[in-house]
């Protein structure tokens, strides 16, 4: 695409949709990690933690 | 005698508010996950660095404020321990690829690599102060005034940092220049680990999905 010699009209517009393609890509990659399953190794911890890591408590 | 719920939102949390927390703590896990991949740019080490998090988050529970924004306030601590490992990781060697061969957990989620991967190694590419800014309002949806709390630094400058990253970004895609790699580890390095990471994230469906 030759971008560089479009208007200044159509150059603001590419440039916005490209800044919003982008954003949307941004938030697309972050989300596909949130959306991921959580590994066991996270609920293990916070189980592990209950037990061990918290000498000021002990479960009643 | 005071009103004893009064007394507990100042002095120590209760055991009930404990496990109220730790319900919490858990279920703000995906996003731990996704601010440390995002920030490190790496499968491997991300998993453990949000593991770090939720430890520490714990160690340190009795100066969480309720009320307030538990996941701005686990971002603050995710960020904090995210630099002050990368300083020494870096200067050392790369993460503990030991530990982190037990954190694989590919899944489906990123299956449009092809486009995704070009953002993402741009955003690698991105002087680390705008890096975060960006994941932060741009991909984390926070408010320009909580990213600044967890930046620690005005609002004025995220407000900046952001309006910087995306031009770089996109400066960084559309071609205009290339990548910088001045400011990464050895040459290139951090490029070449995220796209080897991508390219085992891609396809890649079935085999080892977890629950």
């Amino acid at each position: 695409m030759s971008k560089d010699k479009a208007p200044i009209t159509d150059k603001a517009r590419y440039a916005r949709l490209r800044r919003e393609a982008i954003g949307q890509g941004l938030r697309r990659l972050y989300d596909g990690v949130v959306h991921e399953p959580v590994p066991d190794e996270f609920m293990d911890l916070l189980k592990k933690i209950d037990e061990s890591a918290d000498p000021e408590r002990s479960p009643s | 005698m005071m009103g004893r719920s009064a007394m507990d939102r100042t002095t120590h949390s209760t055991s009930h508010s404990d496990d109220t927390f730790k319900e919490e703590l858990l279920s703000l896990v995906p996003y731990l996950r996704a601010f440390a991949r995002s920030l490190s740019g790496r499968h491997e080490g991300a998993d453990d660095l949000a593991q770090e998090t939720l430890v520490k988050a714990w160690q340190s529970r009795s100066s969480y404020l309720p009320g307030t924004n538990l996941k701005a306030w686990l971002f603050t601590i995710l960020r904090n321990q995210f630099y002050s490992e990368r300083r020494r990781a870096w200067r050392q060697e790369p993460w503990d690829s030991e530990k982190a061969a037990n954190l694989h957990s590919y899944s489906e989620s990123q299956t449009a690599a092809a486009d995704l991967s070009d953002i993402a190694r741009a955003l690698q590419a991105l002087p680390s102060e705008q890096r975060e800014a960006l994941i932060l309002v741009g991909a984390g949806g926070f408010a320009y005034e909580e990213a600044a709390k967890i930046i620690n630094c005005a609002v004025g400058t995220v407000k900046s940092r952001v309006a910087r990253g995306r031009r770089a970004l996109m400066a960084l895609l559309d071609g205009d220049e290339q990548l910088p790699m001045s400011d990464r580890p050895p040459e290139g390095e951090a490029a070449r680990e995220i796209l080897s990471q991508l390219d085992r994230l891609a396809p890649h469906h079935g085999g080892d999905k977890r629950r």
